[in-house]
């Protein structure tokens, strides 16, 4: 059975927009915190938005046990997350938390995290987990362009940061697939963990499997619960149709069948 | 401390409340957020005489006031729910119905068959309403001769208490109804999900894997209370109103077109407690204005 799920109001401490398109929320929790893993995510009920009909998904970006929060990092697409990025200072918000399974951390300190766009916001929450582990991740984040690219400073307090923009304003052009790091005969990693887009993450499987390195990857399926019921967020396995709720969001690559044994 | 109790056929609920097949997984998921102890009963999510798999991803589209599901009755199988999951479920202290789900008349009698013989399990809800197979489901809802069939079958092995869940995507719901008692229903819930559908306009493409699929929540509301009004008048078994309730007033109105419970269904994936919420609200409500028995609501609609 998994960890037990609360629905709670939390208060926004902080919110603060890093781009017209991203915000990090910071929010504060009513009572402690349980013991929350990176991978997991939080589903957010948005308050006066007719259009948005339900709750909204969100992967945990960074957790701060001393202070009690948790942080988002969010992508403004519609109407529900426009409404979240102008919450206010002090405003509530109800989550269910904590959903879903985790990054299975490794047996091994060669590893990889690569994120694509917004999918870089469970990452940040799995490095700092693998320094209090003793293990200082290469992080490989690509976007569009430079603007971007968010919180890069951030993400090098724990591990090296590389770069892939697809019009090379900034680190090497191209997808983060394309990285010269995947040309090296031995590229000094055994484990990959990896959000973003479907055929993003389907290619870095690829690459995993070429390496014979391991790869956990975070899927971020259209979901209506979040917590197991509605059978909607479903996702193709070897073992047929799983949720991405529950069995997920993290998956090992090869059980979605894009790496192969 | 007004009356909240009620019979449904042989049915003794201690609220009308109860929560729709498909939203409530099989009720162990809400454990952490309500007491299933407080309910009316819970309908589990349906069960067919074999494994489905379902439909494919994107199985959902969010729309205003509601959404759109195209899951296909994912499930494990008949044998997989009386091993494994029943053993789970049976001591539950709310009323634990079975939606019971198949393609062909032989696949529900054989899952209404093993469901008759789960002590613990005091009626079932035949769907012959599900917009999202190809075949069964709504095929057999949609033609009173059709209707009257599968529930005549089922009713011959079927000891307990038999519910059947309408379709409302019919031109009469009231001659199904009909056609439905005269095979032998015990109790009618109605409405499942409106055909609908979702187009992606950059894509060019549907949203939906199946391009149609159900259509619930609050959108739904207004033509699920018209067809629980005309059902009501039109036969005398009790009826469940069900379609697009998200609170207390929702669920009383339903009770005042002349449903004698309730069941929350797409509520309960914004809000887990929805349904003791609703409980908590029905008997306020009473309290409020001074009546004693929440059979008093019950088709107490004035239209002169």
């Amino acid at each position: 059975m998994s960890a037990r799920k609360f629905i709670q109001d939390f208060t926004v401490l902080k919110n603060i927009r890093l781009n017209p398109r991203h915000f990090v929320m910071e929010l504060l929790a009513p009572v402690k915190l349980p013991a929350l893993f990176p991978g997991q995510f939080v589903e957010l009920y948005v308050e006066d938005s007719p259009r948005t009909f339900l709750r909204r998904p969100f992967s945990i970006h960074s957790v701060n046990t001393a202070t009690n929060t948790f942080q988002l990092l969010i992508q403004i697409k519609g109407e529900g997350t426009k409404k979240l990025s102008s919450k206010s200072i002090g405003e509530k918000v109800n989550v269910i938390y904590p959903l879903g399974n985790s990054f299975t951390l490794p047996d091994t300190s060669d590893v990889l995290l690569i994120g694509g766009g917004c999918g870089v916001a469970p990452l940040l929450f799995l490095a700092m987990q693998l320094n209090t582990n003793g293990i200082n991740p290469r992080i490989l984040v690509g976007g569009k362009s430079k603007k971007d690219l968010l919180e890069l400073d951030e993400y090098r307090k724990y591990g090296e940061v590389l770069i892939t923009t697809e019009d090379g304003s900034e680190g090497e052009k191209g997808l983060v697939t394309d990285h010269s790091i995947f040309s090296k005969e031995q590229p000094g990693f055994k484990m990959i963990y990896c959000c973003g887009p479907d055929p993003m993450m389907k290619k870095v499987a690829e690459i995993a499997g070429k390496y014979k390195a391991g790869c956990e990857v975070s899927l971020e399926n259209t979901m209506a619960c979040g917590f197991g019921v509605c059978l909607c967020c479903v996702t193709q396995t070897l073992q047929g149709n799983q949720r991405v709720c529950v069995e997920g969001p993290v998956f090992n690559a090869k059980h979605l069948g894009w790496q192969k044994t | 401390m007004p009356d909240l109790s009620i019979t449904l056929g042989k049915l003794k609920l201690k609220n009308p409340v109860l929560t729709a097949s498909g939203t409530f997984g099989y009720g162990e998921e809400f454990a952490d957020f309500i007491d299933l102890g407080r309910l009316g009963g819970i309908v589990v999510k349906a069960v067919t005489g074999k494994n489905r798999d379902g439909n494919a991803y994107p199985r959902m589209a969010e729309v205003p006031g509601g959404m759109l599901n195209s899951v296909g009755l994912q499930n494990k199988g008949v044998d997989y729910f009386v091993k494994e999951i029943y053993p789970r479920i049976k001591d539950f202290t709310t009323n634990v119905i079975v939606n019971v789900s198949g393609s062909t008349l032989e696949e529900y009698v054989e899952v209404a068959e093993k469901i008759n013989e789960l002590a613990a399990i005091p009626a079932i809800e035949l769907n012959i309403s599900c917009p999202n197979v190809k075949q069964g489901g709504m095929a057999f809802g949609n033609v009173p001769s059709s209707a009257r069939e599968v529930t005549n079958a089922v009713r011959k092995v079927y000891k307990k208490d038999l519910i059947v869940k309408l379709s409302p995507n019919v031109t009469s719901i009231v001659e199904i109804a009909k056609a439905v008692v005269d095979g032998g229903a015990d109790i009618l819930s109605l409405i499942n999900t409106i055909l609908g559908m979702a187009i992606d306009v950059e894509k060019q493409r549907p949203v939906l894997s199946t391009v149609t699929g159900g259509l619930s929540g609050p959108a739904i509301k207004p033509v699920a209370l018209r067809m629980v009004w005309q059902v009501h008048k039109g036969v005398k078994v009790p009826v469940i109103g069900i379609g697009g309730i998200m609170n207390a007033t929702d669920a009383i109105e339903f009770m005042l077109a002349g449903a004698s419970a309730i069941q929350v269904g797409t509520a309960n994936f914004i809000d887990p407690g929805v349904s003791v919420k609703i409980v908590n609200g029905i008997e306020a409500y009473l309290r409020f204005h001074k009546i004693n028995s929440v059979n008093e609501l019950v088709g107490a609609l004035k239209t002169d």
